[in-house]
């Protein structure tokens, strides 16, 4: 289970969405989404495919406008911010991709070095290979350093692609399914990772899954999201007390196939 | 809170709507394009790799296309003035022709296939993986690093290679009328340029500019925004030639009619 992470204000919002409504066409992915973001928290938002759990976090990081809500993040409006603004923002929200989003023609090395020296133009080399190191360290994959990432397995990939995040120092993560796809083992070290992360970079994070195990392991609070809204949320034991079909279902799936 | 339905229903209809869309989009990528080309950072390092890219990389191509335009050009024109025994008009003829229209054409062409083919499907390749998302994520501008180096590097790089292309084109034509004629390289070089005035070249110029402008523009436009899957990769690359070939096409006739104007 989860311990508690000292020194951080817990009471702080860091992200708060009111009335989020999106849609793609004539699919409404999301109607009325409320949540609430608090410092050093992490936030897991369970829900089949197609429920709009990527699109959620894609509204916030500003990648998808929303049809009508207010999405805040760190005191400011996503929408309503200019794109030097919201290009400010995203230093401090780190979002991971499902399946790493690794760019296939750089090292692993030039991967995390890609965001840096864009946004910290007055880095040394030197410091700026420190800073590679030590996350590379903190993901431990400090050997791939030179692979490509064709080479890499992929859980490699998404810790990767984690480190890629990490190296803005953000003080968001928005993790997308970072266990799609992967064996029990290395699931379970991606959720030590997200965990290590929170505790070692103090963040607050959303993390998108449909993984049980996952949820229980990373989240301090979970959100279970059906037809474009949250039909629950609460701690772990609370949320899985409930007897809605689709908690039940995937409470079952999980846990008992 | 409870959901609610939201309809959004077609102004027209369904295509209408997204062929005016879709035209609107591409008049907001050029203009976008156009606005932040004297934007800082300027990304010089891609921009030069990409002028490697498409620059170096074509030049066998171009090399073999050029030789072979030149080469078959003449052979195919001697019959038609030696009816006349106007065969000493060749070196004017094939070089008018060859700067005039054949290596703007020719190379424009062979880079739509080439080089067009390869911008789209990469682009789009990264846009399916989330790669693109991720640079913006990452607080990168993908706009000025991957479509602005590329579309100036396309645009850079097409009148050097239209440039060489003639040239070896000439090279090719030289060959049979010297093997054929007997006629001294001095002699070609005189007869070949006589005719060809600074209209011609600086038309050809300008041709290959909003050549390589469209081929850039079309490709990245495609790789940008393709759909979802591998499906589109394939898609993009298919389009972004199809689209450049045929507005090359249309570009050609409206640059030879104002220069026929001029002239």
């Amino acid at each position: 289970m989860k311990s508690f992470i000292p020194n951080i204000d817990k009471q702080q919002t860091v992200i708060s969405i009111r009335g989020l409504y999106k849609s793609f066409g004539s699919n409404h992915v999301l109607r009325g989404v409320d949540l609430d973001l608090h410092r050093g928290e992490n936030i897991v938002v369970l829900g089949r495919s197609g429920t709009g759990k990527s699109v959620l976090i894609k509204v916030i990081v500003g990648l998808l406008y929303p049809d009508a809500g207010t999405v805040r993040v760190l005191e400011q409006e996503v929408p309503e911010l200019g794109a030097h603004a919201l290009r400010n923002l995203r230093l401090k929200v780190g979002f991971c991709f499902q399946h790493g989003a690794l760019y296939d023609s750089m090292t692993v090395g030039e991967n995390l070095a890609f965001p840096l020296k864009r946004n910290e133009p007055g880095m040394t080399r030197k410091e700026r290979d420190k800073r590679i190191e030590m996350v590379l360290e903190a993901i431990g994959l400090s050997h791939t350093i030179h692979q490509m990432p064709a080479e890499l397995s992929g859980g490699q990939r998404k810790r990767i692609g984690i480190g890629r995040t990490l190296i803005l120092r953000p003080e968001i993560m928005l993790y997308d399914e970072p266990t799609a796809g992967l064996d029990p083992i290395t699931c379970t070290e991606i959720n030590d990772l997200i965990n290590e992360v929170q505790h070692r970079f103090k963040t607050s994070s959303i993390i998108i899954t449909h993984d049980l195990t996952c949820a229980k392991s990373t989240g301090d609070t979970i959100a279970v999201l059906k037809e474009g809204w949250f039909i629950r949320q609460g701690n772990f034991d609370d949320v899985f007390s409930s007897d809605e079909a689709l908690i039940r279902e995937f409470y079952e799936y999980n846990f008992i196939q | 809170m409870e959901p609610i339905e939201q309809s959004k229903k077609p102004v027209i209809s369904r295509q209408v709507d997204g062929f005016f869309i879709t035209v609107y989009e591409i008049f907001r990528f050029i203009s976008r394009f156009f606005r932040e080309v004297l934007r800082r950072p300027f990304e010089t390092r891609e921009f030069i790799r990409q002028c490697f890219y498409i620059g170096n990389r074509s030049l066998p191509l171009i090399s073999l296309t050029g030789f072979i335009t030149g080469l078959v050009f003449t052979k195919q024109s001697r019959p038609s003035l030696a009816e006349f025994g106007a065969t000493s008009w060749l070196p004017s003829l094939i070089s008018i022709a060859i700067v005039r229209a054949l290596a703007p054409l020719v190379t424009a062409l062979i880079c739509a296939g080439r080089v067009g083919s390869s911008m789209g499907a990469e682009l789009a390749s990264m846009k399916v993986t989330e790669q693109i998302d991720a640079m913006e994520v990452s607080a990168i501008n993908p706009f000025k690093y991957l479509v602005m180096t590329r579309v100036l590097a396309c645009t850079i790089c097409l009148p050097l290679l239209m440039c060489y292309n003639g040239l070896i084109a000439l090279v090719g034509a030289f060959v049979d009328i010297h093997l054929n004629e007997q006629t001294s390289m001095e002699t070609f070089i005189q007869n070949a340029f006589t005719n060809i005035s600074f209209l011609d070249l600086a038309a050809s110029l300008v041709k290959a500019l909003v050549y390589g402008f469209t081929i850039g523009i079309v490709s990245c436009y495609q790789g940008f925004h393709a759909s979802q899957g591998t499906e589109g990769v394939g898609k993009s690359a298919n389009v972004s030639v199809v689209v450049s070939m045929f507005l090359i096409f249309i570009e050609e006739v409206i640059i030879v009619q104002l220069v026929n104007t001029i002239r």
